[in-house]
Parts: C-alpha cells; sequence; structure tokens
C-alpha cells in the first residue's frame, strides 16, 4: 500500500516537472523558428592526411559560428555536420552517403584530398547534391579532359598546379630564364606537379635540360643538384612537400648554386620550412595563395581584407600559425553560404548559383565560376614571393 | 651560373655516396650484432635511428645542452629503450623462436612509431650540425662538415667493436653465443644476458647513426623503415652477420645510389642498389663476406 501510493506521487511529480519543463522550453523554440540550413563537411582530420583536415575543420566551424553570431542566414542558423574520414577512401564514401541520405545536407565540402575526393564525386552526380571540394587536383571538376567539359554538380576551391606552374613559368619568362632544370620527388604531389612542369614548358617556350628526381623519404640530394650544375641551367624547379623540400634548399646552398635562381612549389608555404633551412632558403622562390601572405600583401590589393580578417580570427580562436588549406575550407563554406543567403536551401539553384558566381573575393584568389571552369581560379590567384631576411616578400 | 668539370661531378658523387652509406653501415652494424646473437632481424633498427634523432633534438636544441653532454645522453636514452624492448617483447616470449622474435620486433617497431608521433608530433626536426654549416671546398667538389663527422662516427664504431668481440670477455661470450646457444650455455654464459647486451648495442649504435644524420637530412618519426630497408641490404649485400661485410654493403649502396642517380637516372637510383643486391645473392647467396658454412648451420 505504501509503495503504491509513493508511485502515485512520484508520477504526479513527473507529470508536472515535465509540463514545467516544456513552458521553460517553448518560449526559446520560438525564438529559433526558422530551420537551420544543413550543410556536410568531410575532412581528413586525423590520419595521414591530418594536416589539411584539422586546419579545414577548425575554419569551416570558426565560420559558422560567425556565421551564426551574426544571426544566420536570412535568420536560418548554419547546421555544419563534419565528418572525420580519416584520409580513408570507404570512411570518406560512408560519411558522405550519411550526409546525403540520413543529414539530409543542401550541399557539403570536402573532401580534403584528391583521391578521395575522385571516390566520392559520383556520389554527389548521383543524388544531385552540389559539393565543393578542398582539394586541388584539375581531375575532381574535370569530367572529360579531352573537350574540357566539367562535372555537373561537383565543384573544387583550391588553385590547380598548372596555375602554380603557370605562375612560375612567367615570373622566369619575365626574367630571361629560359633553360631550366626539374627536380621532384617521386610521391603523388611531386609526379603531378613534374607532369605539369613538362607539359606547359613548350607553351612558354621553356627548355629543360635536366629532369630528376628523389624519393620521398631521401636523406640527400647532392647528386642530383651536382649533376644539374654539370648542365648549367639558368634556374631550378623543385616540386616537393615535407622533409625532402628543406634538404634540397640546404644542399643547393652547400653546393654553392646560390647563383642559379631556386624556385619551389606552393608546397613550400609555410614559414616553418624557412625556419628548418636554416638560413639556406634565403632567395627561393614560390607561388603562394593570397591566405599565406596576408601580411604583406599591398594595403589596396583585393583580397587584404579578407585574408586579414581570416589570419586575426583563426590565431586569435586557436592560437597557432593559419595554414593555406584552412583557407580552401574558408573559400567552399564562404561560397556555400553565400549561395544559400542569395537562393534558400535548394539543391538544384544553389548549384545554379554558384556555377554563375564572378567576383567572389576569396582567401586564394577571386572566383570568376563558370559551366566550362568549376574551379574559378586562374595563375593570377598565385602570388611569387621570394625569400627575404627570414621570411616572404613579394617578388617583381 | 656555374661550371663544374667533370671529374669534380664524380667527386662530388663520391662524397655523398660515401656520406649516405656510412649512415646505412651503421643500421648494418646494429642489425648484425642481434642476428649473431639470436639469428633474428630486428625489425626496430630503424626506429632507434629515429629515436636517436629525435631525443638528440630534445637535449640539443629544447634544453641547449652542448653536444658533449647532449650525446652520450641521448646514446644512454636509446639504449634503454633498447634494453626495454628485450626485457618487454623478447625475453616474455616463452619459446624464443626466430620467427616469434621478429614478429615481436615488427610490434615494437610499430609501437615506437607511434610512440614517437604521439610526442613529437609529425614535423620534421632539425639539429644543428656539430661543426658549422660552412661547406668546405675540395677539387671542385664541397664536402659538408657534418658528412666528415659522420664517416668519423662510422670508423670509430667499426674500431670499438673489433676491439670489444675480440679483446673482451663479454664480446667473446656473445661471439659464443652467436656460433652455438647451448653450447655456450652448458660453458656457463648466460644466454639472455646476452641477447639483452646485444639490444643494449644495436640500440647505442643506431642512435649514434640517427644524431649524426640529422643534421644532414632532418628526422621526423616514420624515416626509420626506409632506413631499416637500405640498412638491412647493406646487411645482405655484405653478408649477414659480418661487420667488414655490413661497413662494405652500406658504402657500396651508398656509393651506387649517388653515382647511379648523378650519372645515370635518378629516378631509377633505388633500382641500381637492389639489383646487385640481387645479382649478388645470386651470385653468393651468403653475400659478400659472408661465410657459406656459417650460413648452412643458421636457421634464417
Amino acid at each position: 500500500m505504501r509503495t503504491k501510493c509513493s508511485i502515485g506521487r512520484g508520477a504526479a511529480f513527473l507529470v508536472a516537472a515535465v509540463l514545467f519543463a516544456v513552458f521553460l522550453v517553448t518560449p526559446v523554440m520560438e525564438v529559433e523558428a526558422a530551420d537551420p540550413y544543413k550543410v556536410g563537411a568531410v575532412f581528413s582530420v586525423t590520419g595521414r592526411a591530418s594536416f589539411l583536415g584539422d586546419p579545414e575543420k577548425k575554419t569551416a566551424v570558426m565560420l559558422q559560428e560567425e556565421i551564426n553570431k551574426k544571426g544566420g542566414i536570412n535568420g536560418h542558423p548554419l547546421e555544419l555536420i563534419v565528418y572525420d574520414d580519416e584520409g580513408d577512401a570507404t570512411k570518406c564514401a560512408l560519411a558522405v552517403r550519411k550526409l546525403i541520405t540520413q543529414d539530409k545536407v543542401c550541399a557539403f565540402i570536402g573532401p580534403s584530398l584528391s583521391g578521395l575526393s575522385l571516390a566520392v564525386l559520383p556520389e554527389a552526380e548521383k543524388h544531385k547534391i552540389p559539393m565543393v571540394s578542398c582539394a586541388a587536383s584539375y581531375k575532381i571538376v574535370t569530367k572529360d579532359p579531352e573537350t574540357g567539359e566539367q562535372w555537373k554538380w561537383v565543384f573544387k576551391t583550391p588553385q590547380s598546379d598548372s596555375m602554380a606552374v603557370e605562375a612560375i613559368y612567367t615570373h622566369m619568362k619575365k626574367n630571361g630564364i629560359s633553360k631550366i632544370a626539374v627536380l621532384s620527388v617521386t610521391s603523388g604531389f611531386g609526379a603531378s606537379g613534374r607532369s605539369e612542369l613538362l607539359r606547359l614548358a613548350p607553351d612558354f617556350g621553356m627548355t629543360i635540360l635536366a629532369d630528376e628526381k628523389y624519393g620521398p623519404k631521401d636523406t640527400d640530394m647532392t647528386a642530383q643538384l651536382t649533376k644539374i650544375k654539370g648542365l648549367a641551367p639558368q634556374a631550378i624547379v623543385n616540386w616537393s612537400i615535407g622533409p625532402t623540400q628543406v634538404v634540397v634548399v640546404r644542399n643547393w646552398k652547400e653546393l654553392g648554386m646560390t647563383k642559379t635562381p631556386f624556385y619551389q612549389s606552393h608546397g613550400f608555404g609555410s614559414r616553418k620550412n624557412i625556419e628548418l633551412a636554416a638560413g639556406a632558403a634565403e632567395g627561393v622562390f614560390c607561388p603562394l595563395g593570397a591566405c599565406n601572405i596576408a601580411e604583406i600583401l599591398p594595403a589596396d590589393a583585393p583580397q587584404k581584407k579578407v585574408t586579414m580578417e581570416y589570419l586575426k580570427a583563426y590565431k586569435a580562436k586557436y592560437n597557432e600559425g593559419l595554414s593555406s588549406f584552412g583557407g580552401h575550407a574558408w573559400d567552399a563554406l564562404s561560397i556555400v553560404a553565400k549561395a544559400l543567403e542569395a537562393v534558400g536551401p535548394d539543391k538544384a539553384k544553389i548549384r545554379d548559383y554558384v556555377e554563375t558566381l564572378t567576383g567572389f573575393v576569396g582567401q586564394h584568389g577571386v572566383f570568376n565560376f563558370s559551366a566550362k571552369d568549376h574551379n574559378g581560379l586562374t595563375k593570377e590567384a598565385f602570388n611569387m614571393v621570394v625569400v627575404k631576411e627570414g621570411d616572404w616578400a613579394l617578388a617583381h | 651560373m656555374e661550371e663544374i668539370s667533370f671529374a669534380s661531378q664524380l667527386l662530388q658523387y663520391t662524397i655523398t655516396g660515401v656520406t649516405i652509406g656510412s649512415v646505412y653501415a651503421m643500421v648494418a652494424i646494429g642489425f648484425n650484432i642481434i642476428y649473431n646473437v639470436t639469428e633474428a632481424i630486428n625489425f626496430a633498427q630503424g626506429e632507434f635511428v629515429v629515436l636517436g634523432g629525435l631525443v638528440m633534438v630534445f637535449f640539443r636544441v629544447a634544453l641547449n645542452l652542448p653536444v658533449v653532454v647532449s650525446l652520450p645522453l641521448t646514446i644512454l636514452v636509446v639504449t634503454a629503450a633498447g634494453i626495454l624492448l628485450d626485457r618487454l617483447a623478447i625475453r616474455p616470449i616463452r619459446e624464443p623462436s626466430v620467427l616469434a622474435m621478429v614478429i615481436a620486433t615488427i610490434g615494437a617497431a610499430f609501437f615506437i612509431k607511434g610512440a614517437a608521433m604521439f610526442i613529437w608530433g609529425k614535423n620534421p626536426f632539425d639539429l644543428p650540425p656539430f661543426s658549422g654549416r660552412n661547406p668546405i671546398s675540395f677539387l671542385g667538389a664541397v664536402v659538408q662538415p657534418q658528412g666528415l663527422w659522420v664517416v668519423a662516427f662510422l670508423a670509430v664504431v667499426v674500431v670499438l667493436l673489433t676491439l670489444f668481440f675480440d679483446r673482451t670477455m663479454m664480446g667473446k661470450a656473445l661471439r659464443a653465443c652467436a656460433v652455438n646457444a647451448n653450447a655456450s650455455s652448458l660453458v656457463g654464459i648466460n644466454v639472455r644476458h646476452m641477447i639483452l647486451v646485444s639490444f643494449a648495442m644495436s640500440a647505442a649504435i643506431g642512435a649514434l647513426g640517427g644524431i649524426v644524420i640529422t643534421p644532414i637530412s632532418l628526422m621526423e618519426y616514420d624515416r626509420g623503415a626506409m632506413l631499416a630497408v637500405k640498412g638491412f641490404s647493406a646487411c645482405v649485400l655484405g653478408g649477414m652477420g659480418s661487420f667488414s661485410g655490413a661497413v662494405l654493403g652500406g658504402l657500396m649502396i651508398g656509393l651506387i645510389e649517388s653515382l647511379g642517380a648523378g650519372l645515370v637516372s635518378s629516378g631509377y637510383k633505388d633500382v641500381f642498389a637492389l639489383m646487385l643486391l640481387l645479382l649478388v645473392l645470386f651470385a653468393r647467396p651468403s653475400g659478400l663476406l659472408g661465410s657459406v658454412e656459417v650460413n648452412k648451420i643458421k636457421k634464417f
């Protein structure tokens, strides 16, 4: 009898509590009445490509908070759903499928890697959902390399390798250089850059005297550089990432080859590399996106304002140096947010809007999309810089 | 534009090859010490080199200790890691077959690599060279001062090891274990103790290799596997178990890589080294300086 009574009393309390809670919550719900706009993101936050995915995720989350603090997009809060693919193609495909079928996002950004972007783009095409990749390969947006036809639903924000090569060759031509030596690492990044260097050389009247390679874990490139020294080119271009691009610069200095200008790929774009080269990087040229060099951009440069704001906000929030890869995520999410603001969460309308978006000032360039160009950038998205007194300076 | 004569180029390739080859030789010597006592290949040998480099960076750069202090400290730390590897991974194996030991070292290699990534992160680290960065010009070629240190340390290691194995009781006991472990324990040699000593010594030599190469090539957590493959090739080329063979094999692989990259094609430089290795193994399965008789009684 006693127990029954206490159960009855407990139930009464529970009902009262629930009613009370409902009254409390209701007014809050009324304020956020507008449905959130759902945007997906897949990045390699951990694993082998975490150096890409980690700053990308941090940037996207920061941007989402900024947008929602300002009252969202036309009153709708932006809901960003981020998944980590760990650099794994299977996990990436699963994450994209989940975003499309369960989370029902209206567009998604990422993945971080070219290989993974190529693996998941059929999903975007099949489900007719806009995808803005943060990986560099031109193959991601190009359906048919012969005709240059673009995938209907796929866009990307990073510059292609060919633009870095064009920026380097343009700078060389301006400085009267026509005989060059090419050095590259035998990884995907090096092989892709090398093939672009060889492909575009005739267009710029470049003669390639030497085409040397080294492994991604090699300890020394003196042999390759000695061979190049014997062929006496007017300049050297090196295409690699990781420690080898630092070692090769040191070897160049040690062999006393500093009179032959040394060009690095955009992979060299971190101050850490200048530091690791221990003084040897002085005078090295390198094409960089505006986001890497916000401080030294002239005040009237179109990207000065957005890059400085991003740099300050990122440093204030995460207390770490800016990476150019985060800039790709900034561009991707900003473009999607701009589309949502203009046309709302309709997938087809978002796609059509992005395809005709022009003059969008991003971290890595001024984007001009068209039906024939789902990347929207040209070689002007790269600025040639030179290492001067241990820091970047604009090269002329 | 600079000019360089063909003779100077050849000299430069040789200097580079000897420098890289000396590091391969040090890794190969580390393989040999453990192989001689246990007949197993220690797949964590490359990780000792990585640890040597990274621990040295900690003492030399983070704590700013002079080389004379940080170098012995680093070797001590990595030697301790080698001892731990034996106590925690090798000794607990109930019936220590060669295969079980090899598998344990593979596991240890992954563990050390993961731990190094956790402690130091994924970025490469630099170490200031022992005596400046100003290269020495020599007949049109240049020598990095650190390259001389690499060769000098290899020479010291070879001399000390020769003295140790020929003149000291413990060295002779180690050699006895290498010939026949059962017979050695019958005459009162503690074989398990000798295995521990062999792991400690390999770790120390690996660490030394890491310390001398880091100022040239930087060091990051996942470089061990490549160094181990090159060192193992050097070891097989020279003949498993032979110290002079390890030095010869290391220098030969370094020279072929460097000359192959310079004179023929840099894209195929690893192919030349491995082709030579295959040719030698076809002609002399025991390696250049390995003994056929000894190989017949070895299990692996």
